[in-house]
């Protein structure tokens, strides 16, 4: 099981009591009938899928039921950090270098 | 086979030597939502919404937890209920909140006793510790979504929505019990 830092709680948590949200930052279009089909579906399915380092959302649905992101490796599950929904993405070479 | 809600009226629900989990008495409880200017709303209610979660504040008779950057509970008895109703429905026009009575929708278990701790320690995926005396959390009892609070050492209150409250009764029940046969064992 994950050990998630929720940074609203400001404590690192199980993984139970939050709810996976899919990739972070993928913003939705202002106005979807502007699009073509392709980039509708870019928005819709496309996804990353990172082997490594991922953005993703999480909710803290079973404590504070907040929306925040979380920078994990999906290879080593390591939590690099989790920041709060609507702050930047943070620069990643610089977090791994932190990191290290 | 779990117990049927309406069984669960205030009564103790198990107990053992060390041990015992009642069901509480009717409690006035409000849900609000504030976004801003808290202060405000402290003025008002006069008493001091805490700002972390998990913290507690209390005064003369309301008891107030704050469960989430713009989200708190607040206990009172009964009669006190209509006077804060008409003290936050003053505020309403000048500062938008959404606040909500549901004083119906769950029930309080008193968990006391020697074996508190352990009790809880296994339905809750947390350390049940980082829950300090005078705090409370919202967490997870046996996949039941629950609040704790901690009112002393091995002295416990959790709140239960209705719908999961004979599930977790039962839970609560069958723990007492086991660890009541682990003590005779040893
Ligand atoms: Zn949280």
């Amino acid at each position: 099981m994950l050990l998630i830092p929720c940074p609203y709680c400001a404590e690192t948590l199980p993984e139970v009591e939050f709810a996976y949200a899919g990739e972070a930052h993928v913003v939705r279009p202002s106005d979807p009938s502007l699009m073509s089909d392709e980039e509708w579906e870019n928005y819709l399915f496309i996804r990353t899928n990172a082997k490594g380092t991922h953005f993703e959302r999480w909710r803290h649905i079973h404590g504070c039921g907040r929306f925040f992101n979380v920078v994990r490796d999906t290879v080593s599950d390591k939590i690099y950090m989790a920041y709060k929904a609507g702050e930047p993405k943070p620069k990643i070479d610089a977090l791994l270098e932190k990191q290290r | 086979m779990s117990k049927h809600i309406s069984s669960l009226m205030p009564a103790v629900l198990a107990k053992s030597p060390n041990m015992c989990v009642h069901i509480m008495p009717l409690i006035g409880r409000i849900s609000l939502r504030i976004r801003q200017e808290i202060d405000k709303f402290d003025d008002a209610l006069g008493i001091e919404l805490p700002r972390q979660i998990g913290a507690r504040s209390s005064k003369d008779d309301i008891e107030a937890l704050c469960l989430g950057p713009d989200e708190w509970t607040l206990l009172m008895p009964i009669e006190k209920l209509s006077t804060v109703q008409n003290t936050l429905a003053g505020l309403y026009a000048s500062l938008p909140h959404s606040m909500t009575e549901v004083t119906g929708r769950e029930i309080t278990f008193a968990i006391e006793g020697e074996q508190a701790e352990t009790l809880l320690s296994i339905g809750c995926p947390r350390d049940i510790r980082t829950i300090k005396i005078g705090q409370a959390r919202r967490t997870l009892f046996d996949g039941a979504t629950v609040v704790i609070w901690c009112d002393a050492h091995n002295k416990y209150r959790m709140d239960v929505w209705n719908s999961f409250a004979p599930f977790v009764a039962q839970t609560l029940e069958t723990g007492v019990g086991e660890l009541a046969a682990e003590l005779t064992q040893s």
